[in-house]
């Protein structure tokens, strides 16, 4: 897997706001990098979300093979963020696909319950449409910037977002025929 | 209520100004064949089916809602499409029908139940499924499957290959009016689901290739039974080509219908044989081998043009690939275990359980906690009938998944729908939504 940023040398200066200026570890197109079973795992802060996604896209990560979301919130405790990337409820993820070298890299962003909202990749890959659709209707992350920001797997007027943690399993009780009525 | 001005300037004509965003669907200011529309406009907008439009109108655009049952659109796939006459302008296929939560379900099954989650999702290649899940397990588990049990796997998956494949060529044969070959190709397949039985005890929903392995040994004679099924199929495939693939008018239903370019496919993150039909190759199991692909020569399947023939033809020809790659496994298969011999996460066998404690201790731990995989994420992906298959797994270092996600290739193979059928006819529709070969099952989960 080629890493054409490697090392951070052409890390952008960024704004005075932005907390993780400086990562400790390695990096990769200006963000954390880590490696996950021989993936590599780029750790994007949430407000540089799209502009890394379109660093990668331009260093030929021609597909977006999948986008999903996860809810950490029922989480014990997460061991594989690299230093300097704080922990969020929401964790947005993207698998890019470069067909040149054949190498994946998965991008994680931390995206906090009180404002969940990442910027849409839909002007960069027009493929994640319906995966965003379905993040934010299983998941409740909003992407900002979609065209057709509605729900794609349940109803139109449902309410919540069952993937999340604090949403229980359905239950249908099960009813025997001719069985004795509950003591 | 509108005033008579604004009926007369309505676009729709005078009496129908009550219809709300009419102008998003009579203004085609945007260049997507994406019908970017809520259910409840489309509603509205399609009108009710006591008050059909009459004169003038009925020539202007339309919508017109086309399932979610409707015997061509492969289940419960419901299409709101924008109409002119009988030519398709915008589309918006609209999923959900099938949806059952089975990515929340997962998280309530151990590792070891996963597999019976997954089998059910693309019911016409289960095995794609449990192998996704089961590779992404065992990446999390840190385990090395036994030599015997990749070459099983690879068996199953490439004889599954075929049988989707031949619904495939059923169900397209179905919708395009060749009913003999519906017939044909359901006749083939269950040959196919004959041996899955034999193997598996279940037709489809195997659950058999599960994590560590695959849950029995093949059975004795499976030679046999496998070389029945290549001095069958080949023979039958070319009475397909007989009656199919130099048929004049199933060619002219087929040829330049659905086109779509290399660049759209790549933008629409489309996999498997829509991408491969424009002509661009790539393969998970040449370009990204898994399992032992490495290993078993076979060629990759390519079009020329991108449209639905090109579909229809890459599928009959992969086929004979997968049973060439089947041939050669009859020969390499190994001996050896058919699953990891690690105590903390295959089942011991039957007859251990009498004899010794520990078979029993871990036996009863691994069926009823299950076993704990350490805390990680990851993702595995194996070419499925369909395109990439791909499973996202989170654990955190519990008996269950934290999250499972599968990227279903049907589920992102279906945004090419409106591409695909923009500026084609209706009838063209059903020929279009037949190459793309969405299973529901896996487009809602």
């Amino acid at each position: 897997m080629t890493d054409p940023a490697e090392g951070g040398a052409d890390l952008e200066p960024s704004s005075p706001d932005d907390t993780t200026a400086e990562p400790a570890g390695p990096t990769a197109w200006g963000v954390p990098v880590t490696e996950a079973f021989g993936q590599m795992v780029l750790h994007p802060p949430v407000d540089r979300w799209f502009e890394t996604v379109a660093a990668c896209r331009d260093d030929g990560y021609v597909m977006a093979i999948d986008l999903t979301a996860v809810d950490y919130s029922a989480h014990p405790g997460r061991t594989d963020l690299p230093e300097g990337v704080r922990p969020e409820r929401f964790e947005v993820v993207a698998s890019l696909l470069s067909h040149a070298t054949g190498g994946r890299v998965r991008l994680r962003t931390q995206v906090p319950e009180s404002d969940p909202e990442v910027a849409s990749l839909f002007d960069l890959y027009p493929g994640t449409e319906a995966m965003e659709r379905e993040a934010w209707d299983l998941l409740g992350v909003s992407f900002s910037g979609h065209p057709d920001h509605t729900r794609i797997l349940m109803p139109e007027d449902w309410e919540g977002h069952p993937l999340r943690r604090d949403v229980s399993m359905g239950r249908i009780p099960v009813q025997f025929r001719d069985a004795p009525p509950a003591r | 209520m509108s005033d008579v001005a604004e009926q007369a300037t309505s676009p729709m004509g005078p009496g129908r100004t009550d219809l709300g965003p009419s102008e998003r669907v009579y203004r085609r200011d945007d260049t997507s064949a994406v019908l970017r529309l809520s259910e409840a406009e489309a509603a509205v907008l399609a009108g009710s089916p006591d008050d059909p439009p009459t004169g003038d109108i009925a020539d202007q655009r339309m919508i017109l809602n086309m399932g979610p049952s409707h015997p061509s659109t492969h289940g419960v796939l419901r299409l709101m499409l924008e109409m002119e006459g009988e030519a398709i302008l915008r589309s918006k296929p609209v999923i959900g029908y099938l949806h059952t939560g089975m990515e929340k379900t997962a998280e309530d099954l151990t590792y070891l139940q996963g597999p019976t989650n997954v089998t059910r999702m693309d019911y016409a290649a289960p095995l794609f499924s449990e192998l996704a899940f089961s590779m992404a397990v065992e990446q999390l588990l840190g385990v090395e499957v036994p030599p015997r049990a990749t070459w099983i796997r690879m068996l199953m998956c490439e004889l599954n290959r075929v049988s989707s494949h031949l619904l495939f060529q059923a169900t397209n044969g179905m919708d395009l009016g060749a009913v003999s070959m519906m017939i044909y190709g359901w006749r083939e397949r269950e040959e196919v689901l004959r041996f899955f039985e034999e193997v598996t005890g279940l037709r489809m929903n195997h659950n058999y290739i599960r994590p560590g392995g695959v849950a029995a040994d093949l059975h004795d004679g499976w030679q046999a039974d496998v070389r029945r099924l290549l001095e069958l199929i080949p023979p039958r495939l070319d009475e397909y080509d007989k009656l199919l693939t130099g048929q004049p008018i199933f060619r002219g239903r087929l040829q330049g219908v659905g086109v779509i370019t290399p660049a759209e496919a790549l933008a629409l993150s489309a996999t498997g044989p829509i991408l491969r039909s424009t002509g661009y190759a790539w393969d998970l199991r040449r370009d990204q081998p898994y399992l032992a692909y490495d290993e078993v020569e076979f060629d990759v399947i390519v079009g020329t043009h991108g449209d639905s023939f090109d579909r229809y033809a890459i599928r009959q020809n992969e086929i004979r690939e997968s049973l060439r790659i089947v041939e050669q496994i009859l020969d390499l298969m190994p001996a050896g275990d058919y699953r990891v011999q690690d105590k903390k996460v295959t089942p011991p066998p039957r007859a251990r359980i009498d004899e010794s404690m520990e078979a029993l201790i871990h036996h009863f731990k691994i069926f009823t906690e299950g076993f704990h995989v350490p805390q990680g994420e990851t993702y595995a992906a194996v070419e499925s009938p369909r395109g990439e298959l791909g499973c996202y797994l989170v654990s955190d270092g519990g008996p269950k998944p934290y999250r499972m996600h599968i990227r279903g290739p049907s589920f992102v193979n279906l945004q090419t729908l409106p591409h695909l059928m923009e500026g084609g006819l209706i009838a063209d529709g059903v020929a279009v939504i037949s190459s793309v070969d969405p299973i529901m099952g896996e487009v809602d989960r």
